[in-house]
């Protein structure tokens, strides 16, 4: 039945088979076409015979290159650490103060700080370390826990509130929500805060009584002139630079449910050359002390 | 008259109001049982949708003269109903699908999008877009136009009255439920398979219909031979169907909830996930929209297919080759290396087997290359293998180790995708659907051929803005990955790379909008050419008979 009829155009001929409407030419395959897919399928065998290709019952075909990826993986790596293995034997050795007045030391502690910096740090201190609300600031010279190169070491090692022996902890009471402090104190206490950076108090708030309430209460850790004390992780409160804010509202919501920012130990995490380097390159970030 | 004895209630109709029925008792149960507020919230949405299925079988029986015949005046009496809902619902879907895709490339510029609130938030809507524009749109193009090309290739009616339409309701009926379960957080967590147990359990039954019917469809058909559209139709719908119940092995926790585990652990699941995901592209995506190309290109372009022999070569070593590819997704993974060797090289060797479709589709043009300057249509369809040829080049060339190596993970992958998404299957869908609406609803012509010069052209500027955006960022965020300083430490962070990818984000979403836009345009035309379209007189399409 199949009549086969000579297409116009192209001069070949259809296989003689038609669907609604639609038929086929006999064209043969293209040569380019099926040459290169010999070719593909000879550089795919060839790839099988150097190369680990084919499962057998309990091993698979090595390939006579003898490649391994894990291996390679595992030489990388080892080629890397060694790169990096003299100095940071060195870095481990040296003290901190050492380490900031050898250039070459400085410089490969920069590099490695930098790097461990960007991957660790960077998620909440931000990529330029200025911070974000609840994050510190690591740029300025306001130092919750201290500026010295021991200080940021001891906090990068152990963390704060970070649930290590040797973390750093200090608590500021939830003091409205755990009724040491009634409502009118919380709203008091609070005017008195902003005030001694030029806030305005709170509407009705007796700024007086605020002084006296925080004289009793927040003197112990904050101190008498209210300028923190960083052993105790207390900040200045008159230096107008705040990890939570300082409006009114804000410092009233601290007085009234307390904070408690955590930073993870990195002892065990990092090693100690990138604990080092990372000690000097947040040093050197502006407000090393 | 006695046209009371010409109806009667078939079997089939019985049949499918009893299954959908008892389908409404277990959604009554889970209803009632479950402590689950989505598994309750879906059990209500099957009792509904249940309900209404069997007041349309019995709707369609009361109000029918008499069953439908196979022929009218020696002509197929072709059954345009189902294919004329599944075109709607592929424009529906498609522009949900576009727009959350928009949507969520805004998130990536701009974070504050994800407006805080879980079902906004990009990990829900990643997989709504994806399933809506792969499954829903893709999907329902894929049923309408085999449903149509299977009839008029056959030249015979499809097999059955009800079951096509149970195909494309209930293909539908799984798109609600899966969707509505990514905004409300279900999900197995397999990518392009994160629909739950009870759906994938519907999709099973909807899609052995899918198959039955076209199988018995092929079996009535009146030509000696099968037309090649049909095999890559056919190798479409059985791939899917092992594919989908290999990789959904889940054991439910309970009938009456929603979470289920995986029977795969570990590597093995991450190998069945990509021998699935990647098929997915190879059967869903290739195949299906291949044999969308063999019937609309030679079609509009009113010459013979290029080349017969080529047809056969390229469908037996596409199909063979393509079910071992997957394992180029998982390179330089825990996958055994020898698995990553097969997956490159067949890859590789898919090569051209990839592009025997393409010279198919390109070549078939030849003593027709002028209808390109007349016909938007037809120059959508063109481009759309044009692309298909630059993406199944770039995907053997990105499965090769060493380029994988700096390409994955990156938005590298995103482009290729997106190159293959939009330039290939959405073209050469739109084209299809410009053909289709005014042959299923007896129109002359499209409404305006001039809007369908606007879709393309602003689609055709998104789709490169899209994927020059994402090959610029992505080969840099992988270059950046890379780098070492002269110390032996990585000069970036992970965090300076997303900074660095910012303006290429803000492209790529503007390169969707346009693209939105476009599909916009579709709509409109599409609903102009239905509601307005100038009727096709009956001389000149004597085959299309009314749709029932």
């Amino acid at each position: 039945m199949a009549k086969k009829e000579v297409d116009a155009i192209s001069g070949v001929e259809t296989t003689g088979h038609e669907w609604d409407g639609l038929k086929e030419l006999n064209t043969p395959l293209p040569r380019w076409w099926l040459w290169t897919f010999y070719i593909c399928v000879a550089w795919s065998i060839v790839y099988w015979v150097l190369m680990p290709a084919w499962p057998l019952v309990s091993d698979y075909t090595r390939g006579t290159r003898g490649h391994s990826q894990r291996a390679v993986v595992t030489e990388e790596v080892a080629v890397l650490q060694a790169a990096r293995a003299e100095k940071g034997a060195a870095l481990v050795d040296a003290d901190l103060e050492t380490i900031k007045s050898s250039p070459d030391l400085l410089q490969f502690a920069m590099a490695n700080g930098r790097a461990a910096f960007g991957d660790n740090c960077a998620p909440c201190h931000g990529t330029g370390a200025t911070g974000f609300t609840g994050y510190p600031n690591l740029n300025d010279d306001e130092w919750l826990w201290g500026g010295t190169l021991d200080d940021i070491s001891q906090t990068i090692h152990y963390g704060i509130r970070s649930g290590h022996d040797e973390a750093r902890t200090g608590d500021m009471l939830a003091f409205g929500r755990d009724e040491l402090l009634d409502r009118d104190q919380v709203r008091d206490v609070a005017s008195y805060v902003v005030s001694l950076t030029g806030g305005s108090p709170a509407e009705g708030a007796d700024v007086a009584n605020g002084k006296v309430v925080f004289e009793d209460n927040c003197a112990a850790c904050h101190g008498e002139d209210a300028k923190g004390m960083q052993e105790l992780g207390a900040p200045n409160l008159t230096d107008n630079i705040w990890l939570y804010g300082g409006s009114l509202e804000t410092v009233m919501q601290t007085v009234q449910n307390g904070r408690g920012g955590i930073m993870p130990a990195w002892a065990g995490r990092l090693d100690e050359a990138t604990i080092k380097s990372l000690a000097v390159y947040v040093h050197s970030l502006g407000g090393g002390q | 008259m006695a046209s009371t004895a010409k109806r009667s209630l078939t079997l089939e109709e019985g049949g499918f109001a009893v299954f959908t029925g008892l389908i409404a008792l277990y959604c009554l149960m889970a209803a009632a049982k479950t402590t689950d507020a989505v598994m309750a919230f879906h059990a209500w949405v099957g009792l509904a949708l249940s309900l209404i299925g069997i007041f349309a079988i019995f709707k369609g029986y009361t109000k029918r003269k008499e069953n439908p015949p196979q022929t009218i005046d020696g002509l197929p009496n072709y059954q345009l109903g189902p294919i004329k809902f599944a075109s709607f619902m592929a424009m529906f879907w498609g522009i949900a699908g576009f727009t959350v895709g928009l949507v969520i490339a805004l998130q990536l510029a701009y974070p504050a999008l994800n407006f805080n609130l879980p079902w906004t938030n990009f990990g829900r809507l990643r997989p709504l877009h994806t399933s809506a524009v792969i499954f829903a749109f893709g999907g329902n193009v894929l049923l309408a136009t085999s449903f149509y090309i299977v009839q008029r290739t056959c030249q015979t009616r499809i097999a059955g009255n009800t079951a096509p339409w149970f195909v494309v309701a209930g293909y539908n009926a799984f798109i609600l439920i899966a969707g509505t379960g990514y905004l409300l957080g279900v999900t197995q967590g397999k990518e392009y398979a994160e629909p739950e147990w009870y759906a994938d359990l519907w999709l099973t039954i909807v899609w052995v219909v899918y198959l039955l019917v076209f199988l018995a469809t092929l079996w009535k058909r009146k030509e000696p031979h099968i037309y090649v559209a049909n095999w890559f139709f056919l190798a479409f719908i059985v791939t899917i169907a092992m594919l989908h119940l290999v990789n959904n092995a889940t054991v439910p926790v309970s009938i009456f909830g929603t979470k289920s585990y995986i029977v795969w652990s570990g590597v093995q699941d991450a190998m069945t996930q990509w021998w699935y995901g990647h098929n997915a592209v190879g059967f869903f995506l290739t195949a299906g929209f291949l044999a969308i190309m063999y019937y609309f290109i030679p079609k509009r372009a009113d010459r013979p297919v290029y080349s017969y022999r080529l047809s056969i070569v390229h469908f037996w070593s596409l199909i063979f080759l393509y079910i071992w590819a997957g394992p180029h997704h998982l390179h330089y993974t825990a996958l055994p290396q020898w698995s990553q060797t097969l997956g490159m090289t067949f890859s590789v060797m898919l090569w051209m087997p990839s592009w025997g479709g393409m010279i198919n589709g390109l070549m078939t043009l030849s003593g027709a290359w002028d209808k390109l300057r007349t016909d938007p249509v037809l120059r959508m369809m063109v481009v759309s293998v044009a692309f298909y040829g630059m993406s199944t080049f770039e995907g053997p060339l990105m499965s090769v180790r060493a380029v994988n190596s700096l390409s994955h993970y990156t938005d590298w992958t995103i482009g290729h995708v997106h190159s293959g998404a939009l330039g290939w299957v959405a073209f050469v869908s739109f084209g299809a659907l410009y053909c289709l609406v005014p042959w299923i609803w007896n129109r002359k012509g499209v409404y305006s051929l001039k809007l369908v010069n606007w879709h393309f052209w602003v689609a055709t500027i998104g789709i490169v803005l899209y994927i020059s955006a994402m090959w610029v960022s992505g080969i840099m965020q992988g270059l950046m990955w890379r780098a070492y300083n002269a110390l032996g430490f990585l000069e970036y962070s992970f965090i300076e790379t997303v900074e660095a990818m910012h303006p290429f984000y803000v492209i790529r979403a503007l390169g969707g909008a346009l693209f939105v836009v476009g599909a916009l345009i579709m709509a409109y035309n599409l609903w102009m050419t239905v509601q307005h379209g100038e009727v096709e007189t009956a001389s000149a399409k004597p085959a299309l008979a009314p749709a029932e």
